[in-house]
């Protein structure tokens, strides 16, 4: 597996160590261990059923209480995969957008602010830098800048999710895991969440899953092949795509598959 | 960044919000399973001390006739005969009403005629059963009365109360199990030419069949502990009806009747006692048949 | 052909028992309110009520029923919105969740009289309270509680498990996400269960003959004292309400003006039970719309 994993100079943001999840008797991921590189985009690509969701979950401790997750997940010096590491802390840092937008019942302002809220932030004043500084972060302020107070459920799909991509980063996270976050949307949405993923690189390390192949080539910076529940292949996302090292990688993006 | 690293390794005001949302949800949940337990108890105890303290025999009380006591005659089968009566009558007149009005709702009418429907359902549903034995009343033994001579009070009359009651339990139950029955069977039938009444009569029917007999199950098991509407109508006396139109009691009028006329620990309130627990072990009863139902519809 | 005409047949038989359902639902309604309401006045909903006598009114059921009422959501609502929260986010699969299930399944099959019953051998009886509100409130609670449990654990199920995804993600506990996300997003199913619930309490009897009581002692409206056995906020008081006011004029049979005060009380009782009815059926969707946009 070692050998998969590009030795970069780069600053690393988390990593696992052979990570393995585990779905009562059957298990899903098997020895994976990886390294994400600091405000890179990295995408995770893979047939559907590979794993690589699940290992995505996995990250910020989503499966904590259903799935058994074993082996070492070390971000900043931790291993957070242990049950005395706080998992509301590490959601804090590690922020997730799901596969469909899931807004809440709320207004669009509350949206943002109810979370942020929870986290003791209460002054009015900074509270309304922090929507207003998150919307435009995900390039969705100019659209709903005006009805702040509309119900998040009027919203269009697409807008829907840059509004959670915007109430993640309201959070100030350190790391945003991104679960196929377009594949609800159309083309037009898509690429607005897209431009908005390039944008963010500046300041945030960004983990996609993505079953869309040239979205991967679009947005990533490194990408990663995952088949069966193992770590394929890991490779800048250029090298990995021209030059594929592994046979199997070299099936899986030129669509000869299986 | 060591800050970072600090709260990553401590609780924080989530876990003990968690810690204490947990243990509120598992206290009401508790109360709810003592409470449980205790009304089986206290109702079990209650309902034995005629057995155990007063020297009657169980047999004497389930199957003697004579109900009276205060001269230690305590047969209750006056009033089961004339529960299960009711219930059964009850039942009976209800299920091709409610099978009539949920086959409308779910295949004549699923829109505009099953929304209405539905109201009306619900309305029946909410409507007091004082209310319903205030009608009885004043509506049902007089009609039984002229129709039938005698005093108009009895079995017949209650279960034309009951069958109002229970219709709306048994329709609302009967249209899940219509619904429950996949419509490729409903398709398949067509396709063959089968009528709409053959298809509903020997596919849709016959598929929801253990469905609708939990429906009716449940509509016996609130007619069986309905009170003071089957009180109001039903006579009260505690002896074997002859009759549908004759005055008789059952277990819950019985009950109604008699437990503030009677002293705490004496025979007579002990036997009442017994009546509950008769009452609450139908109930447990009738909860068994309806799962024995549902396994049996399951392996099938 | 016969086939042809066993379904018209069969189609004519099911119009006519819809038919007959909803002629006796109107039925029902219609005699109520047109034996009822002519007898109602001014001076019937604000005169006590007379044992002997005719032209007795309800005052003091009318305000027992509400009050009760109150006092029972007071104390149902907290126990069924822990118990359904524990059934739809906290219940682990398990033997122990299915015991609890079936628990409140048993609790909701039992006779009201049961429950009323219970409630008055260990309230009444043992803990010596007495034919009282507050006892007959907790047997209303025992006969409300599985019913509204249920409906708080539907609607908080029927929320999308993508809320509650969202919230964890964010950081929040599982308490915040279902206090702050799930339960604001359930509240109109919710509270049209509550609507509905309020009306079973509200024409309930059976269990509260032996609970809260068969008689409505003189009330001062005026003593705020809850500890005044004249008070009508006394928890302690026997308190008769508009649905064992029905029954007990019936069963005694003493007033010679059976019919009017009878008739008079049931209007009132289905003119609430309709009211509580129609409310919640618009209440729900109109909540949903505000709660959904702020401000």
């Amino acid at each position: 597996m070692e050998n998969y994993i590009a030795k970069t100079n780069l600053e690393l943001a988390i990593e696992t160590k052979n990570l393995e999840v585990i779905y009562g008797d059957h298990q899903v991921v098997f020895d994976s261990s990886l390294e994400f590189p600091r405000h890179k985009i990295t995408a995770i690509i893979g047939a559907s059923g590979s794993g690589k969701s699940t290992y995505l979950r996995s990250l910020n401790r989503m499966h904590d209480k259903t799935v058994t997750v074993n082996g070492q997940i070390v971000y900043r010096g931790v291993d957070i995969n242990q049950p005395s590491v706080n998992a509301y802390e590490v959601r804090k840092q590690i922020g997730m957008v799901f596969q469909r937008p899931n807004p809440f019942a709320k207004s669009i302002r509350n949206n943002l602010v109810f979370p942020l809220k929870e986290n003791g932030i209460t002054d009015k004043r900074v509270l309304d830098e922090r929507v207003e500084e998150s919307l435009k972060e995900a390039a969705l302020w100019d659209e709903v800048k005006d009805d702040l107070n509309k119900s998040a459920l009027e919203l269009s799909g697409g807008q829907q999710q840059r509004l959670c991509i915007a109430r993640a980063l309201a959070l100030r996270p350190d790391i945003l895991l991104m679960d196929e976050p377009a594949s609800a949307l159309d083309p037009i949405s898509t690429e607005k969440v897209e431009a908005t993923m390039r944008k963010l690189r500046r300041n945030y390390t960004i983990i996609i899953v993505t079953h869309n192949m040239q979205q991967a080539s679009r947005v990533s910076d490194f990408t990663t092949f995952f088949h069966q529940g193992r770590v394929v292949e890991f490779a800048p996302t250029q090298e990995l795509f021209q030059t594929p090292r592994v046979k199997m990688t070299e099936d899986y993006i030129s669509g000869n598959f299986g | 960044m060591d800050e970072i690293k600090d709260r990553l390794l401590k609780p924080s005001k989530a876990t003990k919000q968690d810690q204490r949302g947990r243990m509120i949800s598992y206290l009401s949940i508790g109360l709810i399973a003592i409470l449980v337990i205790s009304i089986l108890y206290f109702i079990a105890t209650r309902g034995l001390s005629m057995f155990f303290n007063d020297g009657i025999k169980v047999s004497d009380f389930l199957f003697k006739t004579d109900w009276n006591p205060g001269k230690k005659l305590v047969g209750a089968l006056p009033m089961i005969v004339t529960s299960f009566g009711v219930t059964l009558l009850a039942a009976l007149i209800a299920t091709p009403f409610a099978i009539a009005v949920a086959l409308f709702m779910t295949e004549f009418a699923p829109k505009r005629g099953a929304r209405f429907l539905q109201v009306v359902i619900e309305l029946l549903v909410g409507i007091p059963s004082v209310i319903y034995g205030l009608i009885g009343l004043a509506v049902v033994v007089p009609a039984m009365r002229i129709m039938y001579g005698g005093t108009g009070f009895g079995i017949l009359a209650g279960a034309v109360v009951l069958f109002v009651m229970v219709l709306p339990t048994i329709t609302s139950l009967t249209v899940d199990a219509l619904k429950a029955v996949p419509s490729h069977y409903r398709q398949a039938s067509l396709a063959l030419g089968a009528t709409r009444w053959q298809t509903i009569y020997k596919v849709i029917l016959r598929a929801a069949t253990p469905g609708i007999l939990t429906a009716v199950v449940f509509g016996m098991a609130r007619a069986f502990g309905e009170a003071l509407a089957v009180q109001m109508v039903i006579g009260n006396a505690a002896m074997l009806p002859h009759n549908l139109v004759s005055p008789s009691a059952t277990l819950t009028s019985q009950l109604t009747m008699g437990i503030g006329n009677t002293i705490m620990g004496t025979l007579p309130n002990n036997a009442l006692w017994s009546l509950a627990l008769l009452l609450l072990i139908m109930a447990l009863v009738f909860n068994i048949l309806v799962k024995l139902i549902a396994r049996k519809g399951r392996i099938k | 052909m016969n086939a042809k005409r066993n379904d018209h047949l069969a189609t004519g038989i099911i119009y006519a028992l819809v038919g007959i359902v909803v002629i006796i639902l109107f039925g029902l309604i219609g005699y109520i309110l047109v034996s009822g309401v002519p007898h109602l006045s001014w001076h019937f909903l604000t005169s006590p009520s007379k044992s002997f006598a005719a032209g007795g009114g309800i005052r003091d059921q009318l305000f027992n029923s509400v009050y009760l009422l109150v006092l029972t959501l007071l104390i149902s609502f907290p126990l069924a919105l822990g118990a359904g929260i524990y059934l739809s986010e906290y219940a682990p699969d398990n033997w122990l969740t299915s015991l609890m299930r079936t628990a409140i399944e048993v609790l909701s099959s039992l006779p009201s009289v049961v429950v009323g019953l219970f409630a008055y051998l260990v309230f009444v009886i043992q803990f010596q309270i007495g034919f009282s509100i507050l006892a007959g409130a907790i047997a209303l609670t025992f006969f409300n509680l599985p019913l509204l449990t249920r409906n708080i654990e539907t609607s908080l199920s029927s929320v999308p498990n993508l809320q509650r995804e969202a919230g964890i993600a964010l950081g929040l506990s599982s308490w915040k996400t279902i206090t702050g996300i799930i339960l604001p997003a359930a509240v109109p199913g919710i509270l049209t269960g509550v609507i509905l619930s309020a009306g079973r309490v509200f024409g309930e009897a059976a269990a509260l003959i032996y609970t809260a009581g068969q008689s409505a002692p003189a009330l001062n409206y005026a003593n705020w004292n809850i500890f005044d056995t004249n008070s009508f906020l006394n928890p302690f008081r026997p308190a008769e309400t508009l649905a064992v006011h029905i029954w007990k004029v019936n069963a005694e049979g003493i007033v010679p003006d059976i019919d009017v005060v009878s008739n008079g009380t049931a209007a009132v009782l289905i003119i609430v039970i309709l009211a509580f009815n129609l409310s919640a059926r618009y209440v729900g969707n109109r909540l949903y719309r505000r709660l959904t946009s702020s401000k």
